[in-house]
């Protein structure tokens, strides 16, 4: 059990990373997300504690406007909603953006056009359709031109974007775009739920996120956004996964422990039964060290045995989840692997010395008679 | 030039005692036991139970010591030798063979056979090799790779034997070999024993058989952990065991 927990946290430490890796780095390793909220003394992600202030299209007008070196700054507010053509419905995400998003997102259009761009204020009665979406509400016909209802708004759609899939947790393919304005009047929306900066070549991420904190923190008085990083990301996740790392830990030392106390259990019931057969290894001239290595050997067999099945219980859950979730790229590390098999080793080495012991204070007259 | 024809002593022992500690009275199994063995030499230990036989085969296997006296094994002061010198004179010198085989069940024949040999570091192609002979001495080739509970009782003893010579020693000892088998395997098995002394190995069986020990060459019988009475095998009288006085 402990070999098999410390398999599957390091496969999905490792995958975890992996995966943020793989996201970021489909849209550039030069970019950043802006989020409402600030909480960075508790290590939780961005976003998920704190009262953020709004996050405004003024303040994305300003970024725009008074910082070089940013190619693109993309604004997002995203809900949920039902979108419908006549009795076709569907549940989607809503995403309220700019032209710019097919860009910084790198999205392909198989028909029409994305969004147009112009002012982001005015909010136009258009929608671009993910892949899914579009096949889902349109099964037989084009949607370029059509009109569909996103709950009780009615919106013409302009485009449908090329198959794409997920992106930093988004499905693409099963997504609305309409104009940022439309999509915060769609949901009430004060504050913009990120915005994405791509950097321009050659221009230093460290310094361009201080002085994207430093701009919105003049604007709204206080430092009250976060900007993350493709760093900041894999740091957060980390934190948790150590966290969750200490606590399996400390579930695999217990079980470490316990399966070391059983090893031990076992070996001794295993000198016990085979008293005569040590007995018989004396009288034919085994020395007491050739009795107790061979007892210890045993003992770290077992343990290595118990190691080798928690790898491949371990190992087979991975691929069960992978399976399910095959975006996600979990693996175990090799240096986990390793490690597993030498701390097993150890356990074996540590609890087989009493029974091999036994085994060597054995009387060899006695011993041959079972006693 | 030497005139003495008969052969050196392989055994001595000179007034060895073996004193047990049971509670507070001490148990005495062999009450200063002097013998002489030489090389070659076919003895049978005979006496009725409790007598100190098996004791003092335990002495003269090494899986023991006395408690005084002194014992030599092929002239060498063997009596007083610590836990891995006499391991090293059990694997080399002396073989064992006992009532209840003591095969390991989950090895097979030629794996028991191999046993002494994997222990003293022998490798391994001389180790199949040594395998081979020996089980082809005992009349067992076609049975190499089969496992204990597939062989009779007779095939147990004769693999058992097998193990027991394949570090080719100067001593084999037996206890009660014959005990667990019928008469035609137990006939067998002597014979086997027979031709093995024969070779020049020097045998000591205990037995509670007079005919095993009139097929030795002196029979040594003890009582109450002394040595009673010397005799040659073939005049060994049936009731032997039940005589009183030596």
């Amino acid at each position: 059990m402990g070999v098999t927990s410390v398999v599957v946290l390091t496969a999905a430490g490792n995958g975890t990373q992996r995966f943020v890796s793989q996201e970021f780095s489909s849209l550039g390793t030069n970019l950043l997300i802006v989020v409402p909220g600030k909480n960075e003394t508790t290590g939780a992600l961005p976003g998920m504690g704190g009262v953020p202030n709004d996050l405004t299209l003024g303040d994305v007008r300003a970024l725009e406007r008074s910082l070089r070196g940013l190619r693109l700054v993309v604004p997002q507010a995203m809900g949920n909603d039902t979108v419908a053509n006549g009795e076709r419905r569907r549940q989607v995400a809503i995403v309220g953006t700019t032209s710019d998003f097919q860009e910084i997102r790198q999205l392909r259009m198989t028909e029409g056009r994305f969004l147009p761009p112009g002012d982001m204020e005015r909010g136009a009665a258009v929608a671009v359709l993910g892949a899914k979406v579009a096949t889902e509400l349109f099964p037989s016909e084009n949607p370029v031109g059509r009109v569909l209802r996103i709950g009780g708004w009615r919106m013409r759609v302009t485009g449908v974007l090329a198959p794409k899939g997920r992106q930093l947790g988004l499905d693409i393919d099963d997504m609305v775009m309409v104009p940022v304005a439309t999509g915060m009047r769609i949901f009430d929306l004060s504050s913009l739920s990120r915005v994405s900066i791509e950097m321009a070549a050659h221009t230093d991420l460290d310094s361009t996120k201080a002085r994207v904190l430093s701009l919105l923190a003049e604007r709204h008085d206080e430092e009250d956004v976060s900007v993350i990083t493709p760093d900041t990301v894999v740091g957060a996740l980390n934190e948790i996964l150590l966290a969750l790392t200490l606590a399996v830990a400390g579930i695999g030392a217990i079980s470490l422990a316990v399966a070391g106390l059983g090893v031990m259990n076992l070996m001794l019931v295993s000198v016990s039964e085979r008293t005569a057969e040590v007995g018989l290894l004396r009288a034919v001239g085994a020395t007491r060290q050739q009795v107790q290595r061979l007892f210890l050997a045993e003992a770290i067999l077992l343990s290595l045995c118990g190691a080798v099945s928690g790898i491949v219980v371990g190992w087979g859950i991975v691929r069960g989840f992978v399976a399910l979730y095959p975006e996600f790229p979990a693996s175990p590390p090799a240096w986990a692997l390793v490690s597993v098999l030498g701390v097993a080793l150890l356990v074996g080495a540590f609890f087989g010395v009493l029974p091999a012991r036994r085994a060597t204070e054995m009387d060899p007259v006695a011993a041959l008679s079972g006693k | 030039m030497n005139l003495d024809a008969s052969p050196p002593p392989m055994i001595e022992l000179e007034d060895v005692k073996r004193v047990y500690s049971v509670g507070e009275n001490p148990l005495v199994a062999l009450k200063g036991v002097s013998i002489e063995i030489r090389t070659g030499e076919y003895v049978a230990v005979m006496g009725p139970s409790g007598s100190g036989k098996s004791t003092m085969l335990n002495i003269l296997g090494c899986l023991d010591r006395p408690s005084s006296g002194s014992y030599r094994l092929d002239g060498r002061e063997v009596g007083s030798l610590d836990s891995e010198e006499l391991s090293k004179v059990r694997r080399h010198e002396i073989g064992f063979v006992f009532q209840s085989f003591h095969l390991v069940a989950r090895l097979t024949a030629a794996e028991n056979v191999a046993l002494p040999m994997v222990l003293a570091g022998i490798a391994e192609e001389e180790r199949r090799a040594r395998v081979a002979e020996s089980l082809e001495s005992v009349g067992l080739s076609q049975r190499v790779n089969h496992k204990p509970n597939e062989l009779s009782g007779g095939e147990c003893q004769r693999v058992a034997i097998a193990r027991a010579t394949v570090m080719k020693p100067r001593v084999l000892l037996a206890d009660e070999p014959t005990g667990n088998l019928d008469s035609a395997n137990g006939e067998q098995v002597l014979q086997l024993l027979a031709r093995m002394n024969a070779d020049g190995l020097t045998l000591v069986v205990v037995t509670h058989d007079p005919n095993v020990g009139r097929r030795s060459d002196h029979v040594l019988v003890l009582r109450d952990g002394d040595l009673v009475q010397r005799v040659p095998g073939p005049e060994l009288q049936p009731d032997v065991l039940f005589e009183t006085t030596p």
